[in-house]
């Protein structure tokens, strides 16, 4: 994306990843989590489109909010007597907690600020980025895309497993 | 001479450019009139498809379905749509009220969205995606959220069921639906929708003939998608009343509505620009021959509506798994070997 409005839509969908992620971890109702981060999940799609990358933001949405958030969904609708109850989100452990992110954030930020960031790529960006994914999938990560494809298969088949004893 | 529509819109174009605005501007101002134009053949398409299928209906049963306004009752959806904004908001006591204002918005947003890329006729789409055929199943996602957001929020067991329904049944069959698309996307090596319809200039290279399976599989598939029968168990009467819409009126119930039917066009439309050409034809201008092929569609799936009974859960469940999924499998192997 090389447009003029492209550096405000990247604020926009900033914003609105941080704030629907802070309600997804703040909010009372499981439901309204769960819609929340299916926002902030499509904003990130977002931030991949402005990035160039088209068909990760794609499946993004495809897998995120198309499988694993209905699948969430699914699990809270069935289960019982979550609908309409508030659910505490903090316990008594809120000042370790807080410690433990403020040192995380300090490192975090230490870390950014200390990293040279590559801005400019050396090669071009695909204007085809799907192929371009293909070709690398298919000849120098092919060993690990085959790897988790035989995972996914092992916990396909364990989930099966899993629901057949009952 | 055939009456194209991208002649036209290129010389409105080229004046908006010769106004000396600034170029965000005559991006903004084009974007949006694309936008308004595609909003605005949605809904003609929409008022169509809602007359078209109670008279299809009608016939099918030897009734004449509806006929006392205007010529054989065309001005039937106008009314029917006056008469849904006339209707007062219902919104029930113990609904939770954010998420079911905002489910039928998005379930209508997210149908509408994927009209962006669909190719209407030559050098006719709005715009035209490396990854059009895959942004069109991603976006279309949203439908299911909006189905659960509003079983959800209704606060009543048979929309809750409705909703779950629909879900289960749409996350299902989008598998072999996605499936079924892979054999043209190895032929044309493109997801580009443009690029597809352009692979498909001669009548024998149309992918139904390539890929009858694979039109066999995505028809069926579509079917389940946009939940008609005989895979309506979603909004089955005589269990449901009408299940995930069960407690939405007026405006708010028409747009789900008239999100059904958006979805109905849409799946034909698709299935147009993979499986039979595009906006390929003689004599008639591009724009028509795609519309023409897409209602065409459109009325074999109503046919498949008014001919065959709904299935049970559990055979549809089967029916996707057992048996639609291997086949669509079998396709694509064949497909790989078929297009090397």
């Amino acid at each position: 994306m090389d447009s003029a409005i492209a550096p405000y839509l990247f604020y926009l969908f900033s914003f609105v990843v941080v704030v629907s992620g802070l309600l997804v971890v703040t909010l009372r109702d499981i439901f309204h989590c769960a819609l929340f981060l299916i926002l902030c999940l499509f904003s990130v799609a977002g931030i991949y489109v402005l990035l160039g990358a088209d068909f990760i933001a794609a499946v993004q949405v495809l897998l995120y909010v198309g499988a694993i958030a209905v699948l969430m969904i699914f699990a809270i609708m069935l289960t019982a007597k979550v609908s309409g109850i508030g659910i505490k989100q903090q316990n008594e452990q809120v000042p370790i907690a807080i410690i433990t992110t403020v040192a995380f954030v300090a490192i975090a930020l230490y870390g950014l600020g200390k990293t040279i960031w590559n801005i400019k790529t050396d090669v071009a960006i695909p204007d085809n980025t799907t192929m371009a994914i293909g070709k690398l999938l298919m000849t120098t990560y092919v060993v690990p895309f085959e790897i988790v494809s035989v995972v996914l298969l092992a916990a396909l088949i364990g989930a099966i497993v899993i629901a057949r004893r009952n | 001479m055939r009456l194209e529509l991208s002649p036209l819109l290129k010389i409105i174009g080229d004046w908006i450019s010769s106004l000396g605005l600034p170029t965000w501007l005559v991006d903004l101002i084009e974007m949006i009139g694309a936008a308004a134009m595609v909003m605005g053949m949605a809904f003609l398409i929409i008022l169509f498809l809602v007359w078209w299928e109670r008279k299809l209906s009608g016939h099918f049963q030897q009734r004449f379905g509806p006929m006392r306004t205007g010529w054989h009752g065309w001005l039937q959806t106008i009314a029917d749509g006056i008469k849904l904004f006339q209707k007062e908001d219902i919104i029930p006591k113990t609904v939770d009220r954010k998420v079911f204002y905002w489910a039928p918005v998005i379930c209508f947003a997210s149908s509408f969205a994927a009209f962006a890329c669909l190719p209407w006729g030559k050098n006719l789409w709005p715009t035209d995606l490396n990854i059009g055929i895959l942004y069109i199943f991603a976006i279309t996602t949203f439908t299911v959220i909006s189905l659960l957001m509003a079983g959800w929020s209704s606060n009543n067991k048979y929309a809750l069921l409705g909703g779950m329904r629909s879900a289960a049944q749409i996350v299902s069959y989008e598998v072999p639906l996605t499936l079924s698309v892979l054999g043209v996307i190895v032929a044309t090596q493109s997801l580009s929708m443009v690029a597809i319809v352009g692979a498909q200039e001669k009548v024998y290279n149309w992918f139904i003939f390539r890929q009858p399976l694979g039109f066999l599989i995505y028809l069926i598939a579509a079917t389940a998608e946009t939940n008609r029968a005989p895979f309506d168990i979603p909004e089955a009467e005589q269990e449901l009343v009408a299940g995930f819409n069960i407690e939405y009126s007026g405006m708010k119930f028409a747009m789900f509505f008239m999100a059904e039917f958006l979805n109905l066009f849409l799946v034909s439309a698709v299935a147009v620009t993979l499986f039979l050409g595009g906006w390929h034809g003689p004599f008639l201008p591009s724009w028509l021959w795609f519309l023409l092929k897409a209602f065409l569609i459109v009325f074999v799936i109503i046919w498949f509506k008014w001919t065959y009974p709904r299935l049970r859960v559990d055979q549809l469940m089967e029916f996707c798994w057992k048996f639609l999924l291997p086949l669509a499998f079998l396709n694509l192997i064949v497909a790989g070997f078929l297009f090397r």
